[in-house]
């Protein structure tokens, strides 16, 4: 289990170096010089070369490759260029909205999914199992950004079920602005999950395991929701970090149109004023967490299944 | 029995019967959610041609009536009401239908050769190729989609051409992962294995003997690939980072979260609508297609 883990982390090495020389390829090379697009067609030579200045593209590419990854390392990506904020001070300030948004969301959609997912394995091919189906992918089909604009034009405007937009530091407001956004986060997302973790089990219904359960005269509920659910854990954990882009799209989204100042808003606002090193820093924090969400993933596989350790 | 040419052609009758293709044209026939998302699709792909060569809708920027007239029946222009400046909301769906299907299919067209080559070279290869390869694309694939794809697109100076570059940049990701796969079991078969001693070059190893065996997998990505790229070209141009100074459901989409509140609903309604009934065709022929040609799915 230790070596597992060691290799594990091993693993993750290379490919934050990646992501680090990425970002940086994209950043220093593929977009140029950004300070024109940042100061916009009127700037003149003089604003130019200060904005380069304090941004260190006037530099070398081997010093503007040293100060990328002090930058990574150090956590310190300067200030922003719109706010003039440091952005790390931004980033924290956007954390915890932002995880109080997603947490909930990302947990209770995925306990409707996959008990959705389980009801309509235990009942494939009935009506039951048909309607939830259909309705998955015709909600599959509809746009996020058209759930958030009637949720808030119809639940929100119209009929005044919750606050429009807006968000409160104490927990029972905070509560209340966050409602809609975590009901339409799952609306959105529960259509793919529930059909994913459908297959997943119908999988599982022809093993072994199964008609011994069966035999034995364990009632339908406990086949699935015990045995079944217990031996699909590795797909379940597959999907739910495969959520994990997902998730960082609907925080862009979502808390932009809700106005919730979380790391979503804080980049949507970054690419709105062309605010270069924030969508920077939001870039490799995004692919960081990922990573590290694939490797928390990667040790739940050996601790659901220990013959993965061993491999 | 020693076989005879007539008995050999039979075998090969029952081979050619029986193979994934016929088999899955088969099975597609049968499905009709299929065969309509099939019509569908074209009726897009129509509608898009047409508007491209400017015999409908057009021109999409003429005034036809008032500001935020509302829908009518008295003519075809005023179907879905007008925007702001009084131009057609119906014209502008069809446009938008263009810039949503071009942007589908050059995606999609620029994912395939990209994910075919790398993938096919990573399993067939292995060692430091895969090595390299499989580096490479745990990478890509750690940044997630829509960062990546807003990156890029912004720092590619926004646009049209910015789209499809990304899209096509990011989306062979996930083909070649599979395709690798797939090459690395096909690889070890007898047929291959046969290939090989009669003399064939790697490169027709490769692209003649493995590929069609595998080709089913680029064609279900391919009807995934152009749902997907539907679905962020709208949310790019939604954040202005798409298409610029044309008709885009995703700019249409953008307009109408001002115009809601003044009770304007036509241009919302028209560009959720047309994407709704793409991204379902694509979702349903996606999943006959993976019915029909994935082994591996019964």
């Amino acid at each position: 289990m230790f070596i597992y883990l060691a290799r594990k982390c091993a693993g993750v090495i290379p490919t934050i170096v990646g992501v680090v020389i990425v970002v940086f390829i994209l950043f220093h090379w593929v977009g140029g010089d950004p300070t024109y697009q940042m100061l916009g067609r009127h700037a003149s030579i003089q604003q130019i070369e200060e904005l380069r200045h304090e941004y260190g593209f006037d530099q070398p590419t081997h010093i503007q490759l040293f100060n990328h990854l002090k930058q990574v390392i150090t956590f310190e990506y300067g200030r922003s260029y719109a706010t003039k904020q440091p952005i790390r001070q931004m980033i924290l300030n956007g954390l915890g909205p932002s995880l109080s948004l997603m947490l909930p969301s990302f947990i209770l959609n995925a306990i409707i999914a996959i008990s959705f997912g389980l009801i309509t394995a235990c009942f494939q091919g009935y009506w039951a199992d048909r309607l939830i189906v259909s309705f998955c992918i015709l909600g599959m089909s509809v746009s996020i950004l058209a759930y958030i604009l009637f949720g808030q034009y119809f639940l929100a405007y119209k009929l005044g079920w919750f606050p429009i937009s807006g968000y409160e530091e104490a927990w029972n407001e905070r509560l209340r602005y966050l409602i809609l956004p975590i009901s339409i986060y799952i609306a959105v997302s529960v259509g793919y999950d529930v059909r994913f973790y459908r297959t997943a089990f119908l999988e599982e219904v022809t093993q072994d395991y199964v008609r011994t359960a069966r035999a034995k005269g364990l009632s339908e509920f406990q086949v699935f929701f015990k045995h079944i659910l217990k031996n699909s854990m590795i797909p379940i954990l597959t999907n739910i970090i495969m959520e994990f882009p997902f998730l960082v799209l609907g925080s862009f989204l979502l808390e932009s149109f809700f106005g919730i100042p979380g790391l979503g808003s804080i980049t949507i606002d970054a690419i709105h004023n062309s605010d270069f090193p924030v969508i920077k820093a939001m870039t490799i924090l995004v692919a960081i967490l990922y990573i590290a969400g694939n490797l928390v993933i990667d040790l739940l596989y050996a601790w659901v299944d220990p013959r993965v350790s061993l491999k | 029995m020693i076989p005879t040419y007539k008995s050999l052609n039979s075998i090969k009758n029952i081979y050619f019967e029986n193979n994934i293709w016929s088999h899955a044209y088969y099975k597609l026939k049968k499905n009709r959610a299929a065969i309509t998302s099939v019509v569908v699709i074209l009726v897009y792909t129509v509608i898009s041609f047409l508007s491209k060569i400017e015999w409908i809708a057009s021109p999409w920027d003429e005034m036809v009536g008032d500001s935020y007239q509302s829908p009518s029946l008295n003519s075809i222009k005023l179907l879905l009401g007008t925007d702001i400046f009084g131009r057609s909301v119906f014209y502008k769906v069809l446009h938008g239908t263009r810039i949503a299907m071009s942007v589908g299919l050059i995606s999609s067209l620029m994912s395939v050769p990209i994910g075919v080559i790398l993938g096919s070279f990573a399993g067939y290869f292995g060692g430091w190729v895969d090595n390299l390869f499989t580096w490479f694309y745990s990478t890509l694939s750690s940044i997630p989609n829509i960062m990546l794809l807003i990156s890029i697109t912004y720092l590619l100076g926004k646009g049209q051409s910015a789209v499809y570059f990304a899209l096509g940049a990011t989306a062979w990701v996930g083909l070649s992962r599979v395709i690798r796969g797939e090459f690395i079991k096909h690889k070890a078969r007898d047929y291959v294995v046969a290939a090989e001693s009669i003399g064939a070059s790697t490169y027709s190893k490769v692209f003649k003997h493995i590929l069609p065996n595998v080709f089913h997998y680029v064609i279900i990505h391919f009807s995934v690939q152009f749902m997907s790229a539907i679905k962020s070209e709208v949310i790019l141009s939604f954040l202005g980072l798409g298409v610029q100074g044309q008709p885009s459901w995703g700019v249409m989409i953008d307009d109408a979260r001002l115009e809601l509140s003044r009770g304007v609903w036509w241009q919302l309604a028209g560009a959720t609508t047309a994407m709704f009934l793409v991204v379902l065709s694509f979702n349903t022929l996606g999943d006959a297609l993976r019915d029909a040609l994935d082994p591996k799915m019964k």
